[in-house]
């Protein structure tokens, strides 16, 4: 897996510049080993809910090295990537490109990076949002990868997502009159965690009590080959991975879409069906695709 | 003496109901002054009542009921914003500065 520079998009770092020529490339491409694609519980799980949490991917030290670059270029919002050599170090881990892969495929394309900083004792909250421009494309998506080089406990102010929301469409801060839904969640966070979200969820940072500056980098992929069958798919018909799904399609699994659940299940479903190239699986509420033999 | 100063609630519902259960929430209170902090994002995990009827108990007068929303054939299972918003106001006295 490589990240790849469209030169219409994003330069390239100077270092992969020079080792290329065309489109430029990050690294040299290494094939992704098996044990670390993404597996299809952690697809359904953000199939179902839109984004994927996932702990201890990068060693401490790096971490450190990263936090250290991070108070140094603070202020340096797209560039950061640019400047930091640490940070790309921890997007050439094989355990981070297994999982970009499967949610992208072999070359995603750099779409632009964020150095995000909310420094200590910052009590205002971000307004509820989705990234971009609203996206016409009916299943294929970005990624978001929001790495966290440290401790981030909720008092610090981690992201909060609405679990759930990344098939609705809405446009930037449409929603933002809103200021709490059921079924918020702010996730604690640990040095060494990615969350990749999909690019639809509704999100919003929120405040810091504490006495450190927080930050978190964003990094954004987009699809470089369609987005069907790229996880590890051993088990993806499994009634263990299904749970994760049919849980998600059940009434009240997601509170805040109230009586509209029912639609948000048949569009997670079609998504299912999508990443995994299965036409005929189900997991919509009461199987409604197939009672109604709908695509 | 005293003057009167509006508060909004914006709530949106479970379904287009009145009694049903408040799934999303915010108030925006013309009472505070302008160096209070508002109602935040992700503040709060439960509505500051159950229901728009529960809010109407409680004496906030409901300014806005939605329209029933329109399936249209072939995109029934689109979704969007919310659809089912509700806004209540209530008139609340404060201590003029001056």
């Amino acid at each position: 897996m490589k990240i790849v520079y469209d030169e219409n998009v994003a330069k390239a770092p100077a270092s992969a510049e020079a080792s290329s020529g065309g489109v430029a490339t990050l690294t040299r491409e290494e094939p992704v080993e098996k044990r670390h694609l993404l597996t299809a519980a952690q697809m359904a799980f953000f199939v179902t809910y839109g984004y994927l949490r996932v702990e201890n991917l990068v060693p401490d030290e790096l971490n450190q090295a990263v936090l250290e670059d991070e108070r140094r270029w603070m202020g340096t919002k797209f560039d950061f990537w640019y400047l930091s050599e640490n940070i790309r170090k921890v997007f050439e881990l094989p355990q981070v490109k297994g999982l970009l892969q499967g949610f992208l495929g072999e070359n995603p394309i750099f779409d632009h990076s964020f150095i995000h900083h909310v420094r200590a004792h910052n009590t205002g909250a971000q307004n509820w949002h989705a990234d971009s421009i609203i996206d016409a494309r009916p299943f294929g998506f970005d990624v978001q990868a929001f790495y966290w080089s440290h401790d981030a406990p909720v008092e610090m102010g981690p992201t909060m997502v609405l679990p759930g929301s990344h098939m609705r469409k809405i446009n930037i801060s449409s929603i933002s009159r809103y200021k709490n839904f059921r079924g918020q969640l702010q996730m604690p966070i640990k040095a060494g965690t990615i969350t990749f979200f999909h690019h639809g969820i509704w999100h919003c940072a929120q405040p810091n009590f504490t006495d450190t500056d927080r930050f978190v980098f964003k990094l954004r992929l987009r699809p470089g080959q369609e987005q069907v069958r790229l996880f590890n798919m051993d088990g993806y018909d499994s009634p263990e991975v299904l749970d994760i799904l049919k849980k998600g399609s059940m009434p009240g699994d997601a509170p805040w879409q109230g009586d509209f659940d029912r639609l948000d299940s048949v569009q997670h479903a079609r998504l299912w069906r999508f990443v995994t190239g299965d036409p005929k699986i189900d997991t919509s509420f009461e199987t409604a695709l197939s009672r109604m033999h709908l695509d | 003496m005293a003057q009167l100063r509006q508060q909004l609630l914006v709530f949106n519902t479970s379904n287009s109901s009145p009694e049903s259960r408040v799934v999303a929430w915010a108030l925006y209170d013309g009472a505070l002054s302008q160096d209070k902090q508002q109602m935040q994002s992700g503040d709060s995990a439960e509505p500051p009542y159950r229901s728009v009827l529960a809010a109407m108990q409680d004496g906030w007068r409901v300014m806005q009921v939605p329209q029933m929303p329109i399936f249209v054939t072939g995109r029934e299972f689109d979704t969007g914003h919310l659809p089912f918003e509700f806004v209540l106001e209530r008139m609340v006295e404060v201590e003029n500065s001056i």
